[in-house]
């Protein structure tokens, strides 16, 4: 069941090796993550060896190997954000939560992602919660929005979706 | 042009209609101008308003975001500010009704003088002429803009080396960061021998404290495919990549729906424009690794392999993607050619220095009154940029410093706020002219906070491929982090100086022989500050979380009890309508309070 849409992600680039990041990526956009079995699947057929899989997998930063969590809580650490207090609402989250930036918590709640500059930064600090976007954020707001999140899938409804 | 020709249809409708256009870029859409264009619509075609609603990029006035234009024949242009979903049916209700607005959502306008007009009194705007102002999912209005004229005029009336004199009298230098003669880099591809040749368009943008490229890509997609077609023409090249950041998925969509347009207007594709000339581009989105704007990374990562860098030579003019001649540039530096070769080289030239010609387009962010996307003649001060465009520094703080380059480039001080915009003068500062990221400090900046945080970043992208920057910006950052902790050591500073001297010399790629510059600039110019923290133990910008303590001000504080409700650690004490104390040994100085107080009794204690 599962090797079906590896193997239609192969044939939409012809099977190309060249390609490999793009099939990543779509395998990504797919499941959310890129699941080992699926990655083994990729490397036979495209006679690529796993190492070099993995290689990449791990060298760029988009790319992730476990699971998220339901929601996606993106911080901008990006220059204008730091210098007007992400890094201390990052801390400050991360504390609260217990994890590290970039980790997911023990309940699967949300992920959260550090991602340099939206793009936004006469906004900032900048937080993008499942694709919405709140501007100007403090430690007090921005723990009072994560702490609205449940474990249901909410919607965003903001048309970019920012990833990490 | 005199002939027809498919594609250039003149939009009947030009401006008779009212216009209303919304500032859909990335800071529009973050501020919540999507709701505001849909509650447009909605309320627009429920009641019958006979205007049109259209979106438009980035405007620039990032500060006042969302923005909505409205543009009639009679009224000409007004730009509103700080619109919502609920303030903008009443404005549209007056504006139909009285042909005015509230002069508070005014911010500027073709008969209105507003506080804002200096934000573009002193902007020249050519490669953000169209940003803002056309719709860019329509291929139309584009060409309503004198869109592919150039491409027209370049493929039929000029061979490849007139193309390339153009570009090289122009003084066009890349836009990417390092100001290579954009004409001269073409001629090497253009000499190089081989038939298969590639065109890349780097948009990588990985400064992370710039979105000039995003906001062109989002905002004028066409005028990049055109200067890309105009480029391929002259060196010869049948394929062209445009490699884009992932964390920009609205500009692959609009560039997606400008290259459709394009090829179904036979502006790209094969025979274009009827000749024998033919030439097609495609998207391919990074994977999150800054050192991929370094050229020979990037290919390395189009090739769907690790994103190394590789010592150049070769250089990706004689031996680029799959070993091919290869021209690479800038979003920017592509998006100047179509004006360059409509308007003439002396035209362009006109504007600027003696070697910097042209403009420049900087994101201005940071502690300043007026943020946005701006495009200045290059021989501007920096003093005009932050005082006139950018209005001075928020609530009265005093100037600090300017970062120019991000993570390559420096800080500069108040007292060279006076050096002009050119590839030259940057430099000498220390910083360089980068992509365009220009941010704003004040004076509660720490300039060693500053420093640690480019290196952290710096650190963590190296790809780990040459010693130098792997281990050299990990030692450095170390004594960074040290003396931020409040532990930083006599020879601290000495030891700094001479890694970043050796990081600097020592690394392959730009991405080390660049990222001591941030310790550099500001060792420099800021050296006193280092040396508080390591002798006084003091933080004079009062952000080193162990050198500060905060404190409230007995004089200010009403006892509202705010700030004791919303400490995590319950460090605050005290009674109702009384001055409130934190108790210093509890205080994980996570800054809760002083956010939350509304009458600024909370100070921080350097
Ligand atoms: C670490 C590093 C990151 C870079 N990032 C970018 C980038 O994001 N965008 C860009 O256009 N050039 C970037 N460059 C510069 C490119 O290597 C290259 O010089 C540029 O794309 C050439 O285009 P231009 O001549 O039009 O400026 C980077 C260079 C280095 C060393
Ligand atoms: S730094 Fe956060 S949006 Fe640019």
């Amino acid at each position: 069941m599962k090797d079906e849409r590896i193997m239609k992600i192969i044939g939409r680039y012809e099977a190309d090796a060249g390609m490999l990041i793009p099939m990543m990526q779509d395998l990504q956009a797919e499941n959310g993550y890129l699941p080992p079995e699926q990655l083994r699947v990729l490397s036979k057929k495209l006679k690529v060896p796993l190492s070099r899989i993995y290689h990449v997998a791990t060298f760029y930063s988009s790319f992730r190997l476990a699971p998220k969590g339901q929601h996606e809580v993106t911080l901008c650490m990006g220059t204008v954000c730091y210098l007007k207090g992400a890094g201390k609402i990052s801390e400050a989250i991360c504390e609260e939560y217990s994890i590290e930036p970039g980790g997911t918590t023990s309940d699967r709640l949300f992920t959260l992602q550090a991602v340099n500059c939206v793009g936004a930064c006469a906004l900032a600090p900048v937080m993008i919660v499942d694709g919405k976007y709140f501007d100007g954020v403090s430690t007090e707001s921005a723990l009072k929005i994560i702490s609205g999140l449940s474990l249901e899938p909410a919607t965003g409804t903001a048309e970019v979706e920012a990833g990490g | 042009m005199p002939e027809k020709q498919k594609g250039v249809l003149l939009r009947k409708d030009s401006v008779k209609t009212t216009k209303l256009k919304v500032g859909l870029g990335a800071c529009g859409i973050a501020a919540g101008a999507n709701e505001v264009y849909n509650e447009l619509v909605r309320y627009v075609s429920t009641k019958k308003i006979p205007v049109m609603v259209e979106k438009t990029g980035c405007i620039g006035m990032c500060h006042n975001e969302p923005l909505v234009e409205i543009e009639s024949e009679k009224e000409g242009r007004i730009l509103l500010g700080n619109i919502t979903q609920k303030n903008i049916d009443t404005i549209i209700d007056e504006y139909m009704e009285k042909q005015t607005v509230n002069p508070k959502y005014i911010v500027a306008g073709s008969d209105y003088i507003t506080e804002h007009d200096g934000f573009f009194k002193k902007q020249v705007r050519i490669v953000l002429d169209n940003c803002g102002r056309i719709n860019p999912e329509s291929i139309d209005e584009y060409i309503e803009m004198n869109g592919y004229k150039a491409l027209h005029h370049a493929i039929k009336n000029m061979t490849p080396d007139d193309i390339i004199d153009e570009v090289k009298k122009s003084g066009l230098r890349g836009r990417g960061g390092a100001g290579f003669h954009t004409g001269s880099k073409w001629n090497f591809t253009k000499q190089a021998p081989g038939d298969e040749k590639y065109l890349i368009c780097n948009a990588d943008e990985g400064d992370p404290g710039a979105f000039m490229d995003r906001s062109t890509l989002e905002g004028d997609p066409h005028a990049i495919i055109e200067g890309m077609t105009i480029a391929a023409f002259a060196v010869g090249a049948k394929l062209g990549y445009i490699y884009v950041r992932a964390e920009y998925p609205l500009a692959v969509k609009r560039l997606e729906i400008a290259l459709d347009q394009a090829r179904e207007h036979g502006f790209l594709g094969s025979n274009i424009l009827k000749t024998s000339f033919s030439f097609d581009i495609r998207i391919k989105e990074g994977a999150g690794a800054f050192v991929c704007g370094e050229e020979t990374a990037l290919l390395a990562s189009l090739e769907g392999r690790r994103g190394l860098p590789r010592i150049r030579p070769p250089f990706p003019a004689t031996s680029g993607l799959w070993d091919k001649p290869t021209n690479i540039n800038n979003v920017e530096t592509y998006a100047n050619i179509p004006r360059i070769i409509l308007n003439g080289s002396e035209w362009y030239s006109s504007h600027g220095t003696e070697h910097s010609k042209g403009t420049k387009v900087f994101a201005l962010a940071g502690k300043i009154n007026k943020g946005g996307l701006i495009e200045v003649p290059m021989g501007i001060t920096l003093r005009e940029i932050v005082y006139d465009i950018g209005g001075g520094i928020k609530s009265g703080k005093r100037f600090k410093a300017v970062q120019m380059g991000g993570p390559s480039g420096g800080c500069i001080p108040e007292s060279l706020l006076d050096t002009v915009i050119d590839y030259d003068s940057v430099t000498r500062t220390g910083a360089i002219m980068g992509s365009g990221g220009m941010v704003v400090m004040d004076e509660d900046t720490c300039m060693v906070e500053v420093a640690r945080f480019f290196l952290d970043f710096t650190q963590q992208e190296s790809c780990g491929k040459c010693t130098f920057c792997r281990i050299g910006t990990k030692r450095m950052l170390e004594i960074l982090e040290r003396i931020t902790r409040g532990e930083g050591v006599k020879n601290d500073i000495e030891h700094l100086e001479q890694l970043a001297l050796g990081v600097k010399s020592g690394s392959l790629c730009g991405l080390g022989q660049t990222a001591p510059n941030p310790v550099l600039t500001t060792l420099k110019y800021f050296r006193e500050e280092y040396e508080a923290h390591i002798n006084e133990r003091r933080c004079p910008g009062g952000q080193c979380k162990n050198l500060i303590s905060y404190i409230i001000i007995p004089d200010n504080c009403v006892g509202c009890g705010v700030c004791l409700k919303n400490c995590p650690v319950n460090a605050i004490s005290g009674e109702k309508k009384e001055p409130h104390i934190i108790n210093q040994d509890i205080c994980t100085k996570c800054g809760i309070c002083m956010d939350s107080c509304k009458f600024d009794a909370v100070d921080i204690k350097r």
